[in-house]
């Protein structure tokens, strides 16, 4: 016979005001098995839980239920109290009269009626309750960042600063990312490499932080605390301890006009390069598809220049595995592709730029050392024009989101052109300038009021090429409409920035979920926005969304504190409402019949293959097994196992059939 | 092959060599245009300024007449009805109750089951395959392809080559033999239907385009809509005294370029019916071009691997 306990609470006037709540504990009080009932104002509060806790105590109560708001809200709460009152907290349930019953209904006798078949289900659902204990894992204090830009950095140097180790993977040669190529930063024009290399190196000789550079992550297996991970390093056809870093090789290398992908196709490479001078590590890597000797089969000037013998040439891809806890994932953005543009040209008129090729232009390290050149012919574009929203905030070009950065980046072009050029004139076509942010505002001011900037609101419809000139044609919205033409030297696309080419296969790698542009998505908008779907994996930086510096550092500082936090505890505790595969006496063993359909549709590949065997260690039967580290209890594998062989701790059958026959029976 | 054909009324008059050149060019390719019998006027412009039930039913009526006649296909080669045809086609779909009114209206059974393509379209379904087989003459002649307005647009219903900066028509004339130039007036607007009611409107708006496609050293445009046709070619003498100079380059519909490759005479593509006068200038016969591989040009825009 049990012994439970009902505690109905009116939420203030919540639940009070249209179900009789003493009505609900007296009658529900009557019910078999139920030892105790009563009702108060506010079950949450201190003086609430105190009178849970005595009860239980004063009636040997072994179930109770809550009749109040959602569990979502509260549950926790009540489990804890009857732990601390000594009652297994699973076995306390929520019954939720106020989302399901009282804000939903009208004061009426039925509503209370309701509430009280609700309060019913839930005892004698609770009678089936088991006592069960949380699942503890144990936890690998080692993370992975995947990227090396700006935020994989911040994420690597926080957390190792914190004193655990970090496996940083990057796919380029060097790190650095997208950072590394800028010229100078808004607001303030501090040059955005004078800022960033002191953290590469930092990166580079931190003694918690190993460094995978030119390396992918082929498969990550395994749970939060537990992740095993498979790291391809891509052959860089070089020993790098005897590399020196001389760069010799890369003055000699006859193939010198490979498109230099750092600077945008604006600039060469040879085959066998550093991408930056600033590079970390500043070692080169052959590129093999451009490699005279992959090529051709003969060369190797780089292997006879080579002071230390260092170049490899038969060296190979080599896999790495990894045991990981928690993984940062910080692969950053791309910007749109040209052939998006037709009616602009870009692609197609050498003159018409994306914003990144700009900044090369600009930057000190560029393949013009800072001056502004346009790329056709070398001179300098007396009449610029910059248009924002280029692909951006455009349905029809399948992109609707703003990509947020290119406002501020646009006016701190200007701003730069103008710093360089001063008989020039620079144009902006905008839509509106979305410049919120600490000083952001203040600096598209500057660019227009100090430095003469030219703002048209309005979209440009076509820019075409003649004479020499591109003729940019568009509308001035302000102006009344009026269609306006300028003849400008040189044209800069604030083109869309879009999520990573490889993004897609990444997330279905790692296992986290991404949204319709292939971002990354967080848990939640608001109360989660660095935690993914899936335990133990964070986001940071510009994966997520079209982010600028000051929010990439920030999100990357938050991931890494939330990978703190997880390898502050030796083991983590979670809820043991996980489904289980039940075990039976040989020669059954199971009712599981090894047809694995839970395997084929479990989201979060908790299902595994388990061996019995006999004494000559022979295999007699295959049974699926489900790991509790990631098993989220959703109940999917439960819904299609033809033996109901599984069933989910908490949400049983025999409970939910419980619950049904209760109602049914009334 | 049968291939449904809608004239509308431009193919009958101003038109005629239009019509002329696409049936020659179908007859040499083996293909029988059937016109609709009893077909009726797409509504054009008019009717659905006017009345929307109107601008629906008349070119519904034609695509049902179609239907009974058991045609799958039909080829509009008038730009103007194609865009109508193909709008209401696209709006029956969406609301079926519409499409219930409609054919109440008409009274005829009408499923949508037509295709309904334009001069492009028809060419790159039944044509192209064939095309450079069948080149005797290249045309070899630098070319500005003008496709106005209603071929491409709206993108989201016709889904029709890139709205901006379409090619379709330029990959038919490099086909021919020709040189597609690129030029900035591909889409832009003639003037269309103010042709009689605001000539300077026409003559500045057409003007532009002429003087783009000379100034780029273009000798011919490439049409594909009798109304720009009519604005480039019959309004040359306002163009002219709009630009202040004398443009003398023909303006061919796509059907005669091809017609030309192919070995069709001038009268038979119906050249003598231009205003302007079509006297391209004789070139010396070249080899006719075998295809090669297209030469390899590395992307300089390519982002990081």
């Amino acid at each position: 016979m049990s012994r439970i306990g009902v505690f109905v609470c009116h939420c203030g006037e919540n639940i009070s005001a249209t179900v009789n709540c003493e009505k609900v504990a007296k009658i529900t009080g009557e019910l078999k098995g139920v030892e105790f009932s009563t009702d108060y104002k506010y079950m949450c509060s201190d003086p609430g839980q105190t009178l849970l806790k005595e009860a239980i105590k004063e009636h040997k109560l072994d179930g109770v239920v809550v009749a109040a708001c959602s569990p979502r809200m509260h549950e926790p709460t009540f489990r804890k109290a009857c732990a601390e009152a000594g009652l297994n907290p699973f076995l306390c349930e929520m019954s939720n009269i106020r989302e399901h019953c009282s804000w939903v209904h009208p004061k009426d006798d039925l509503t209370t009626e309701k509430a009280q078949d609700l309060v019913r289900v839930m005892v004698e659902k609770v009678k089936k309750n088991k006592a069960l204990n949380s699942i503890k894992v144990p936890v690998t204090k080692t993370a992975l960042v995947i990227g090396g830009g700006i935020a994989g950095i911040q994420a690597a140097l926080d957390i190792a600063n914190c004193g655990h180790k970090v496996i940083m993977v990057e796919k380029q040669p060097s790190i650095g990312g997208h950072m590394s190529q800028l010229s100078e930063t808004f607001p303030t024009l501090d040059c955005s490499q004078c800022i960033l290399t002191p953290r590469m190196v930092e990166v580079a000789q931190h003694p918690n932080i190993t460094l995978h550079t030119y390396s992918e992550v082929e498969v990550v297996d395994g749970f939060i605390g537990n992740f095993k991970v498979k790291i391809r390093k891509k052959s860089k056809s070089l020993d790098e301890h005897l590399c020196t870093g001389c760069g010799l090789c890369t003055t000699k290398c006859p193939q010198k006009k490979i498109p230099n992908e750092f600077e945008r196709g604006l600039g060469f490479r040879p085959a066998i390069y550093v991408p930056f001078p600033q590079a970390v590590p500043n070692k080169p890597v052959i590129d093999r598809e451009n490699c005279t000797y992959y090529i051709k089969g003969k060369c190797k000037v780089c292997e006879i220049v080579c002071p230390t013998k260092a170049i490899r040439f038969d060296q190979e891809d080599e896999i790495v595995e990894v045991a990981v806890g928690a993984i940062v994932l910080a692969t950053g953005f791309d910007v749109l592709q040209p052939d998006f543009f037709p009616e602009y040209g870009y692609g197609k008129y050498k003159d018409v730029i994306d914003g990144l090729q700009f900044e090369r232009l600009a930057s000190a390290s560029g393949p013009t050392q800072g001056q502004i050149r346009r790329p056709s012919d070398g001179k300098e574009p007396k009449k610029i024009v910059f248009v924002a929203c280029a692909g951006s905030r455009d349905p029809a070009k399948g992109i609707e989101y703003c990509s947020k950065i290119c406002c501020m980046y646009t006016a701190k072009h200007a701003m730069l052109y103008k710093h360089k050029v001063h008989d020039g004139t620079p144009y902006v076509f905008y839509m509106d300038i979305r410049a919120g942010g600490k000083m952001y505002e203040e600096f598209v001011r500057r660019t227009i009021v100090e430095d003469g900037t030219h703002y048209v609101r309005g979209r440009v419809s076509t820019i075409y090429e003649k004479n020499g000139k591109l003729i940019v044609r568009g509308a001035d919205t302000l102006m009344g409409g009026i269609p306006i033409e300028i003849e400008a030297d040189m044209v800069v696309l604030a083109t869309a920035g879009v999520a990573n080419k490889g993004a897609e296969e990444l997330a279905q790698t790692v296992h986290v979920s991404y949204d319709s542009y292939k971002f990354f998505a967080e848990a939640h908008p608001k109360l989660k926005p660095v935690e993914t779907n899936t335990a133990g994996i964070f986001l940071a930086g510009a994966c997520q969304a079209p982010k600028d510096i000051p929010e990439s550092v920030a999100a990357a500082s938050g991931a890494a504190v939330k990978v703190a936090a997880l390898f502050s505890n030796d083991e983590l505790t979670r809820d043991p409402l996980v489904a289980l595969v039940n075990r039976q006496p040989a020669p059954v063993f199971s009712t599981c019949v090894g047809c694995f359909l839970c395997q084929s549709v479990c989201p979060y590949q908790a299902i595994e293959r388990e061996e019995i065997k006999n004494r000559n260690g022979e295999v007699i039967k295959t049974l699926a097994r489900v790991n509790e580290g990631l098993c989220q209890g959703c109940g999917t594998c439960v819904a299609l196992c033809r033996t109901k062989a599984i069933d989910i701790h908490g949400y049983s059958n025999q409970q939910v059939y419980t619950e049904i026959m209760a109602l049914l029976n009334d | 092959m049968k291939v449904g054909f809608y004239p509308g009324c431009s193919m009958k008059g101003g038109a005629r060599e239009y019509q002329e050149s696409v049936s020659a060019l179908a007859k040499v390719f083996d293909i029988e245009l059937v016109e609709i019998p009893d077909w009726n006027c797409c509504g054009a412009t008019a009717a659905h300024n006017l009345n929307k039930e109107l601008s629906l039913s008349l070119p519904a009526r034609i695509m049902a007449l179609a239907e009974r006649e058991g045609i799958s296909d039909i080829v509009v080669p008038c730009a103007a009805c194609y865009n109508r045809l193909s709008i209401v086609k696209h709006e029956l779909e969406a609301d079926k109750s519409l499409s219930t009114r409609v054919a109440s209206i008409i009274d005829l059974k009408y499923e949508g089951t037509t295709q309904i393509l334009n001069i492009i379209q028809f060419i790159d379904k039944y044509i192209t395959d064939r095309l450079e087989e069948k080149v005797v003459k290249p045309f070899d002649y630098k070319a500005a392809c003008y496709y106005g307005c209603l071929l491409v647009r709206p993108h989201s219903i016709l889904k029709f080559d890139r709205v901006e900066d379409p090619q379709s028509m330029d990959v038919l004339v490099k086909k021919a033999g020709g040189d597609a130039i690129d030029w900035a007036y591909k889409t832009e607007c003639c003037g269309a239907g103010m042709s009689v009611s605001r000539t300077d409107t026409v003559a500045r708006l057409s003007g532009n385009i002429m003087k783009d496609a000379v100034d780029r050293a273009a000798e011919v445009v490439v049409v594909a809509c009798p109304m720009c046709h009519s604005n480039l070619d019959m309004r040359r003498p306002e163009i002219n005294k709009f630009l202040n100079e004398k443009i003398d380059i023909p303006i061919l519909y796509i059907s005669q370029v091809l017609g030309l490759a192919v070995g069709l005479d001038a009268k038979t593509l119906g050249l003598n019916r231009h205003m302007t006068e079509v006297n391209l200038p004789v070139k010396p016969v070249r080899e006719i071009p075998v295809a090669k591989e297209p030469k390899k040009v590395v992307n300089t825009q390519k982002l990081e691997a």
